[in-house]
Order: C-alpha cells, then sequence, then structure tokens
C-alpha cells in the first residue's frame, strides 16, 4: 500500500469517526445523569434532515448546523417530559423516539431527495497542516472536526475537573443522595438530555451538510445505534470513546475503499457493507463478558427514574 | 399549577383507558398535521381512517395487513413481560423470509408439504436469527437490544444480497426480487374475491395460544415474574438465562413466521422490501396492547389501518408514505405519556406547591 494511499484512509476515518465522537460524547454525558436515551438514531436523522433542509434554502452550512443542533435537541426534550415529568419507562421511550425521529426525518426530507448543496471547503490550519503525514490527516479537515475536538476538550475538561461535573456524576450515581444534599435532580437530567440530543443533532447535520453533503433516507444507516454502542465499549469512559469511534470510522471506511477500489476481492457488496455492525457486535461481546466492568463503571442510576417525594 | 399525586393502588381503569387516549391524541395531532400541511383535515381524516373500512374488500386487505403485524407483536409481547427487550423483530421477520423462501424456491411444487416446510422455516430462520442475541446475552452478558439491532441491519443486507445476487428472477429485468412462487408455495386464501389467507387463521391460534400461555401456564406465570422483579425472580429459583432464551426464540419464531406469511401471502415472492417496517411496528403494537392477546389483536389492527392510510396519502393527498412511520412514533409517545395516570394522578394546585418536585435547590433558596 502506497504512502499515499494510507494518508487517504487515515484522512476518511476520522471525517467517518467524527459524528460518531460526537453522537457517542453526548450520549455519554446524558447517560452519566443517569438518563438512559436510546434514541440517538431519531435525533441523528431529525437533526441530518433539518440541517440539510435549512443549508439548502439558506445557503449556509453553519446555519443548517445550528438548526440540525435544535432538532436534535428539541426532539431530546419530548423525550425528557416524558421520561423526567412523567417518569416513563427511558427504553421504550428511546425507542418511540428512535422510530418517531427516523419517521419525521424520511417525511419532511422526502422532497429534498435529490437536491444538492455545494460541498464546504476544508479549513487548512496554518503551519499545522505542513507537517508531514499527520498534516494532512488531522489539520486539513473540516470545520467541524475541530469544532469537535474543542467540545470534545470541553467535555473531558467538564467531567473531569468541573464542579458541574461532579453534580452530573453525582446525580447519576444516585439521584437521592445528590436530591438529599440539594441538587436540583431533574433539572440536572434535563440539560443532560438536551446536550445529548444537541450532539445527536450536530453529528447528524455533520453527515448531511459536510460528508456527504445530501439527504437521503436512511442514509443514518445505524450510527446513532453504533454510537450507543461505542458507550458501553468505552465503559463511559470519554478518551475511550474517541479512540472507539474513529476505530468505527476506520470500519466504517475501509469497507468503503475495499469496494471502490481496484482490489478484485470476490466479497459480496453487501457482506462489506454488514461489517460495522458485525464489528459492533463483536466489540460489546468482548466488552460485555467482563460484568463487573460494566457494573462498575456505568451510572448507577441508569435508565431509572427520579421522583423527590 | 398541575401537579402528580401518587395514587395509593395502581389504576387498573387507566391501564385500559390509557390506549385509547393516546389512539385519540394521535389521530387529534394528524388532523393538525394535515391542516398545517394545507391539507383539508376531514379530507385526510378520510382517507387514513374511513376509506380502509368501506367496502368488503378494504376489510379483507386490512386484515391481511394486521396478520403479520399480530403474530409479530404476540411473539414480542411474550419476551417483553418477562423484560426480555427484543428489538430486532424487523430482522428476525427478514430471516425467516429469506429461509421461507429458499424452500419455496428449491421444493415448492409439493402440495401442503411445501407450506409446512416454509413455515417451520420461517420460523427457525426467525429463531436461529434472534438466538444469536440470546446466545450472546446468557453467554458474555451482551446487551441485546443492540445485538438484535444490529442485526436487523445484517438481515437488511443479507436479503439485499440474495435477491440483487443468488436468487435473483433471471427474467425479473434486473429486479431486486425472487422469481414468484408456484400455488403450492402460497398460503391458500381463505375468502373468495379478497387476498386474505391462511396465515389470518395462525394469527388467531397464535393470539388465543398466547393468552393460554400467558395467563393460565406456569411459564406464563414465570415470566411475568420475571419481568415485574427479576430479584423476586431469582429468590424464587427462575433461572433469567432461560427467561432470555424463551423470550428471544418465541419473539423470533413469531417474527419469522410472520415473514413468511407475507412471502407466501401478498407478495407471493422475496423482495428487498419484504420487512416494510413491519418488526418495529410490532414493538408499538404489543406496548399499546398493553402486552395482552387481545389488545394486540386490535392494535394490529390500527396499525394496520396507518399503514394503509399512508399508502392512500401518498396517492390522494400527495404525502409521503413515511407519514405511517410518524404516526406509529406519536402513538407511541402518547401512549408511553397518557401511562403515568395509572399511577398518579393529576391535581390543580392552587399557587406554588409545596414540594417543587425534583428541585430542593429553589426551595432551600427560598428559604435562605
Amino acid at each position: 500500500m502506497s504512502l499515499e494511499l494510507i494518508t487517504a484512509i487515515c484522512f476518511a476515518t476520522v471525517v467517518a469517526g467524527t459524528p460518531l465522537v460526537l453522537v457517542a460524547i453526548g450520549e455519554l454525558v446524558c447517560e452519566k445523569s443517569g438518563m438512559l436515551n436510546l434514541g440517538a438514531e431519531g435525533m441523528m436523522s431529525v437533526g441530518a434532515v433539518a440541517a440539510f433542509v435549512t443549508a439548502y434554502w439558506s445557503g449556509s452550512p453553519t446555519l443548517g448546523v445550528c438548526v440540525g443542533i435544535l432538532a436534535g435537541a428539541l426532539l431530546a426534550l419530548i423525550f425528557g417530559f416524558i421520561t423526567i415529568n412523567l417518569m416513563a419507562n427511558q427504553v421504550a421511550t428511546g425507542l418511540a423516539v428512535a422510530i418517531f425521529g427516523v419517521g419525521l426525518a424520511a417525511f419532511l426530507g422526502k422532497p429534498f431527495e435529490s437536491r444538492v448543496i455545494t460541498a464546504t471547503p476544508p479549513l487548512t490550519l496554518p503551519i499545522l497542516s505542513d507537517i508531514p503525514l499527520v498534516g494532512r490527516v488531522l489539520f486539513q479537515q473540516q470545520s467541524l472536526v475541530y469544532l469537535t475536538w474543542v467540545i470534545f476538550g470541553l467535555v473531558v475538561w467538564f467531567l473531569a475537573r468541573s464542579r458541574g461535573g461532579l453534580v452530573l456524576k453525582a446525580v447519576g450515581e444516585s439521584p437521592t443522595s445528590a436530591h438529599a444534599v440539594g441538587i436540583a435532580v431533574n433539572r440536572v437530567r434535563y440539560l443532560a438530555v438536551l446536550f445529548g440530543g444537541a450532539m445527536a443533532g450536530l453529528g447528524g447535520g455533520f453527515l448531511s451538510v459536510f460528508y456527504t453533503p445530501m439527504w437521503t433516507e436512511g442514509m443514518i444507516a445505524g450510527k446513532g445505534w453504533i454510537a450507543l454502542a461505542l458507550v458501553v465499549f468505552a465503559t463511559w469512559r470519554p478518551w475511550r470513546v474517541l479512540l472507539g469511534a474513529y476505530l468505527f470510522g476506520g470500519v466504517l471506511i475501509s469497507q468503503l475503499f475495499v469496494q471502490s477500489s481496484t482490489l478484485q476481492i470476490n466479497v459480496p457488496a453487501q457482506l462489506l457493507s454488514a461489517l460495522p455492525y458485525l464489528a459492533t457486535i463483536v466489540v460489546l461481546v468482548l466488552i460485555s463478558r467482563n460484568a463487573q466492568m460494566i457494573r462498575i463503571n456505568s451510572p448507577a442510576s441508569l435508565g431509572k427514574s427520579f421522583r423527590a417525594d | 399549577m398541575l401537579r402528580l399525586e401518587a395514587r395509593s393502588t395502581a389504576s387498573d381503569w387507566m391501564r385500559l383507558a390509557s390506549p385509547p387516549i393516546a389512539v385519540a391524541l394521535t389521530i387529534l395531532t394528524g388532523l393538525v398535521i394535515f391542516a398545517l400541511l394545507g391539507k383539508d383535515p376531514l379530507k385526510g381524516f378520510e382517507v387514513f381512517f374511513i376509506n380502509p373500512l368501506r367496502s368488503f374488500y378494504s376489510v379483507t386487505e386490512l386484515l391481511l395487513k394486521a396478520t403479520p403485524l399480530a403474530i409479530c407483536a404476540m411473539g414480542l409481547a411474550i419476551g417483553f413481560r418477562a423484560n426480555v427487550w427484543n428489538i430486532g423483530a424487523e430482522g428476525q421477520f427478514i430471516v425467516g423470509a429469506i429461509s421461507a423462501t429458499g424452500i419455496a424456491l428449491s421444493f415448492g411444487s409439493v402440495t401442503a408439504l411445501s407450506l409446512v416446510l416454509m413455515v417451520l422455516a420461517g420460523m427457525l430462520g426467525g429463531a436461529a436469527w434472534a438466538g444469536i442475541a440470546a446466545l450472546l446475552k446468557t453467554r458474555f452478558n451482551t446487551n441485546e437490544i443492540l445485538v438484535s439491532l444490529m442485526l436487523v441491519y445484517v438481515a437488511e443486507l443479507l436479503v439485499s444480497w440474495v435477491v440483487f445476487g443468488p436468487w435473483k428472477d433471471p427474467k425479473g429485468f434486473n429486479f431486486p426480487q425472487t422469481q414468484m412462487f408456484e400455488t403450492t408455495a402460497l398460503l391458500p386464501v381463505l375468502l373468495e374475491g379478497s387476498r386474505l389467507n391462511l396465515a389470518f387463521g395462525f394469527a388467531i391460534v397464535l393470539l388465543a395460544a398466547g393468552h393460554v400461555l400467558l395467563t393460565r401456564t406456569t411459564l406464563g406465570y414465570k415470566m411475568r415474574v420475571a419481568g415485574e422483579s427479576a430479584g423476586a425472580a431469582a429468590y424464587a429459583g427462575f433461572s433469567t438465562k432461560a427467561m432470555t432464551w424463551i423470550g428471544l426464540m418465541i419473539g423470533g419464531a413469531c417474527a419469522g413466521l410472520a415473514g413468511m406469511a407475507e412471502v407466501a401471502g401478498p407478495m407471493g415472492q422475496l423482495t428487498d422490501k419484504v420487512a416494510n417496517g413491519y418488526g418495529f411496528a410490532a414493538i408499538i403494537i404489543a406496548f399499546v396492547g398493553r402486552l395482552n392477546p387481545l389488545g394486540i389483536g386490535l392494535a394490529a389492527l390500527l396499525m394496520a389501518l396507518f399503514y394503509i392510510g399512508g399508502e392512500q396519502a401518498q396517492q390522494y393527498l400527495g404525502l409521503p408514505g413515511a407519514i405511517s412511520k410518524v404516526f406509529q412514533g406519536l402513538l407511541l409517545f402518547y401512549l408511553l405519556a397518557a401511562d403515568v395516570l395509572i399511577g398518579y394522578r393529576i391535581l390543580w394546585v392552587q399557587g406554588r406547591p409545596s414540594t417543587d418536585s425534583g428541585s430542593p435547590g429553589a426551595a432551600s433558596k427560598r428559604s435562605t
């Protein structure tokens, strides 16, 4: 394999991993508060459509992505209301978010299926991009890729070093104790859920406005669910989320490279396309074998609703 | 302002009332959506909810559509009772359809025997696909929601491969579909002048069997206990592993049977669009039907109405067919929201509530 090809694959891996980083880190924060929102796929889909349609009309990818964030957060708000205020089962409500979001996106996006928007040129960072190999892979990317790193850094700092992060984790570990020391449990949970939705919307918007750039029904193709699996795989630790997301970006990309390459590999295209899903299962098996590790690392109140009285 | 007060005991009445409330709210929202889209809401209501009931033929079409949905949902409900979250019925449906098609294409010309084998193959195929999730869950503690869901995508690619590749109809103008099955591999039609077939009978039998299993057998009792309290089930010595296996296998077998009914029924062949979201709709049906066979039958009819209504809305109102998925999602939202009334009642409180639930910070700030 030539150096050029390796660089191209690494570059594409970072791009493909970016939406997964965003969605998974959002879900991580959400789950840290004890809220299990399985609706990432739906929030991503809605975010992708909202972002694409806005970018198409306004001509501004930035505005598009902002609306995508809003759309994801709005859907998360519904989830929050039903699970926090009405104390419904989080698994079932998350499923409803997934089904509703995917359906709504298909419905709203139908008239825009064959439309195209102009691709946004990458933002080449001065000096850094001149570093051989690394410069091309990391510093000639879309602006959103850099933003993803900033968001990631902020989340890492927030969880490990800030008071807010402590409060968030306290709520996720024991809402009752957190309530007893005067933390507004449900307000914290709402914020965490909204952040998760916003990040899923951003991830979807990145896909439809920056990555492809277009909208087709089913283009999210399980990436929201893979992001959920990544959080488990990462045992709720941000650095592992980042690693896992790029690993999966690599899986997503390598099957595309093999499919489009001149290597005459005699395998059905569908088998290659199935690789990311199969890889998700394998990864889940590897990590879940150690039940204790999952138990220790997962937020203790994950999936349980809380009521003060 | 409104606030919730816990009931001393869960309201059985609300347990029954909440699905109809959710349906009514979904329909109301639907009318608003039609109006927002600039369509006449009454016309929309007519197209969605009245037209599919207008004639004998359209009613049989409704029953035909409800059949695989009810079969699939009944299987899922048994797992859900035991807290086994099989979300991948869509994939099990597809693999059931593929397995049955395998028999139809290679062994489809023997009267009766072909169909019996197809039924078995469909159920086995679906159960085997769900069995992967059961195996990984019981052996490695792997989350069955994510595994069964990932397997949906794999199943979709699998069916795409067979209909684009080895099983593609050579005379099918390159469409992704198999050749039409021989009549011996098709389920016999029950009512002259309709497409309603034997699978409707399967659905009725299954719902009855589900009722017996859940209310009259020890196994059903164990599953209910396991579903309500894993701790109590473990204390009583019920094996959660066995519950996981049984829940997923029954769900998979039913989904596979539904897939078989679809290819050996209205489709008469296998295509890459065979599942059409039925596996996901079945999840909603199971919940809206309160995991209860009679409720599932009714909810399946309602969901069939959404599907047919969606097709009609496409034809007569020029709306994307995905509107039926929007309604499905809305229905589940409303149901989950309305279910709060089972355990709580809404009170109208004058002024500020004395205890601000979930935010003691606000209260303490006031006192300082």
